[in-house]
């Protein structure tokens, strides 16, 4: 990666108010996502992936969450340091967000141009811009035909029952589109939908990154997922990034104990697959292990993980924050 | 091999289509169509098919919970189908659902959720306590958990409880529907464990549903691959794997997303489909999958294809597996098994 990525979080921590109690939830996530790759944040229910690409979006309600320290620099400019009406500008035109479940993102009661259109005006009128309902229809049909949806006039007439779950997922990665953003997030997509239909949208997202010159930040659970269609992966436990690397490094040498034991639960198509699993559970976020979030879990914690681990260099560009690298490495 | 625990024969299942002035009968949806498969005690047959294929509808079937439109369900060899609903659902049959969250009432203690199929059974009272306490042991909770609720446990947990509830009856038979799509890869390895422990251990025998062909690789002894509610290929998990003969179990294997290059090295190399199952409710004519098949021909539209044997034990339902397919105009099957084999 060269260049000054479009999208840096630089030492972000965020915390919780529950209950009288605080949550410390992200503690420390720093990540890159520059123009033309598809980056993955990979982890469990639970790790703070959701609760990243929320504080990146600034759709994190505050309260109940805190934003403790970081920076989120978004095009070489702090997110978190502009004023609101700035960074509104920014939400939904440069950056914009697919969302996970095509079954409810949408409304069932307006039709898909309906609903595009709408988005599509607050768009222009954020960015100043002024367009016609007749403009508005078609940039509305263009984009429809750039998620390869047969019949755009048809679809945008269609209301959300009428169509299939990857018709509505493609619909989603439409209008993010819309307003023509540097910065796409897409979360879980394709998930919800059968590995063909998958299939097909994971080589969409892929053709934008590369014919578009998108950013992509695509937040998952799915290894086999982020293999197949992402650049770069950061894995994340516990509110930490643990691990990360180019996708090829991290499946050929994973380097962090959890990302060995994560792989190691992933069934193998190929039959060989020893469900052992990971005992224990997620800490308490109300009071986390002072040092490396895994160490309970983990079989080769010592006294050391007592204290919090830094990145370490396992290759070029393949880092782990783990103090016993050299046994964890196969 | 002994005979089979349970026999599927010729099911069918289709829905009246309603509509019109009156809501009178338009027509039918043929949710299942003519599926037959056995399996013997102590074996896991994998049910495998997206979403509309058909799979819970099998599921339903076979628990009693949907009359069958044709077919038989032979359990022992006795026929569930004639009886009526709720003895069909008797102790024999037994399943585990996908989300452990809304298949236990909130308002029950994890005790008496685990009871309430005991006192089904008409367990004497006090027994019923040192019975919960078992069924916890074998799912590997410890007995306090019976004073629990369920927004107390973790996703894992309930569904370990939805097991314990399934076992309270000593069924035979459990069908086990996508039982661990809704929790993470961690504790899915840790499910799986311990039903095929259970398995070993109290000699059960598991349909399982799931979408997941690599979970399903490594649970399953026997798939049988379901397109618009038709088993278009079945045989022993191995040899479907490593051999797939049905170009729709092939675009399906060609689709998972893998972790490793041995893995992508033994997919077979076929194009993304293009489009998506079509509706159940207009079903195309001849083999249902010639709308998407890259392979399909002349006679793909016309007819459709009859089960071929490729072994004892494993088949295909493709007009490519025919003897004389190449003389029809397809590709010949030689191709086919030469892209298999990589």
């Amino acid at each position: 990666m060269t260049g000054e990525p479009l999208l840096s979080v630089r030492g972000l921590s965020v915390d919780f108010s529950t209950y009288g109690r605080r949550s410390q939830v992200l503690r420390d996530v720093s990540l890159d996502v520059p123009a033309h790759r598809h980056v993955a944040l990979v982890g469990e229910s639970g790790c703070g992936k959701s609760v990243t690409m929320r504080t990146i979006m600034g759709i994190l309600p505050t309260p109940p969450a805190r934003i403790v320290c970081g920076q989120i620099l978004f095009d070489g400019r702090d997110l978190l340091a502009m004023r609101p009406r700035e960074r509104e500008r920014l939400r939904g035109t440069a950056m914009s967000m697919v969302f996970q479940d095509p079954m409810t993102s949408l409304n069932p009661v307006f039709t898909i141009g309906d609903q595009m259109a709408t988005i599509l005006k607050y768009a222009d009128r954020r960015l100043g811009r002024v367009r016609g309902r007749r403009g508005r229809m078609a940039r509305i049909f263009e984009v429809l035909g750039q998620v390869r949806m047969p019949d755009p006039e048809r679809i945008a007439r269609s209301y959300p029952i009428m169509l299939s779950g990857g018709m509505r997922q493609r619909v989603l990665i439409a209008m993010a589109l819309l307003s023509e953003p540097r910065l796409l997030i897409a979360d879980e997509p394709g998930t919800a939908l059968d590995v063909t239909t998958q299939a097909q949208i994971l080589k969409l997202l892929k053709d934008l990154v590369e014919d578009r010159g998108l950013a992509l930040l695509m937040i998952t659970h799915n290894l086999g997922v982020v293999r197949e269609a992402a650049d770069y992966v950061y894995v994340m436990y516990a509110g930490s990034v643990v691990e990360h690397a180019p996708t090829a490094d991290l499946f050929a040498r994973p380097s962090h104990p959890y990302t060995h034991a994560l792989i190691d639960c992933v069934p193998k198509l190929s039959g060989d697959t020893a469900f052992r699993g990971i005992d224990g559970s997620l800490p308490d976020y109300t009071a986390p292990p002072a040092g490396c979030r895994f160490s309970p879990r983990c079989v080769l914690a010592t006294a050391l993980c007592d204290r919090p681990p830094s990145d370490r260099p396992v290759s070029e560009g393949h880092l782990a924050a783990c103090w016993h690298l050299a046994e964890a490495a196969p | 091999m002994s005979a089979p625990l349970i026999e599927i024969i010729g099911l069918s299942k289709a829905f009246p289509l309603r509509g019109g002035l009156f809501g009178g009968i338009r027509g039918d949806v043929k949710a299942v169509s003519d599926v037959s498969f056995s399996l013997a005690k102590g074996d896991v047959f994998g049910l495998a098919g997206e979403s509309g294929s058909g799979k819970s509808t099998i599921a339903r079937m076979i628990m009693g919970l949907t009359h069958p439109s044709a077919g038989a369900i032979l359990l022992d060899g006795l026929d569930l189908t004639g009886l009526p609903l709720a003895l069909a659902r008797s102790k024999a049959v037994q399943m585990v659902f996908q989300n452990p969250g809304s298949s236990l009432n909130p308002r029950r203690s994890i005790g008496q959720s685990i009871a309430v199929p005991l006192e089904a059974r008409k367990i004497a009272r006090a027994d019923v306590e040192r019975g919960v306490a078992r069924l916890l042991d074998m799912v590997q909770l410890p007995a306090d958990f019976s004073t629990r609720y369920p927004h107390e446990l973790s996703g894992g947990q309930k569904q370990r409880i939805a097991i314990a509830r399934a076992l309270a009856v000593e069924p035979q038979l459990i069908i086990l529907d996508e039982p661990t799509s809704a929790l993470d890869v961690s504790v899915q390895a840790k499910i799986i464990e311990l039903l095929n422990e259970l398995r070993r251990s109290l000699g059960l025998t598991y349909i399982f549903i799931s979408h997941d062909l690599s979970l399903m690789r490594n649970f399953a002894s026997r798939v049988g691959v379901l397109y618009l509610g038709r088993l278009v290929e079945e045989g022993p998990t191995r040899k479907l794997f490593e051999a797939p003969a049905h170009p729709y179990t092939r675009s399906l294997l060609a689709a998972v997303p893998v972790i490793s290059a041995e893995e992508e090295a033994i997919k077979p190399k076929a194009p993304i489909v293009e489009g998506e199952i079509p509706s159940p409710m207009n079903q195309p004519p001849g083999c249902a999958f010639h709308t998407r098949c890259p392979l399909a021909f002349g006679l793909c539209d016309q007819q459709n294809p009859e089960a071929y044997w490729l072994d004892g034990d494993h088949f295909a339902r493709c007009h490519l597996l025919a003897p004389d397919a190449a003389s029809l105009g397809a590709k010949p099957i030689e191709t086919l098994k030469r892209e298999n084999a990589g």
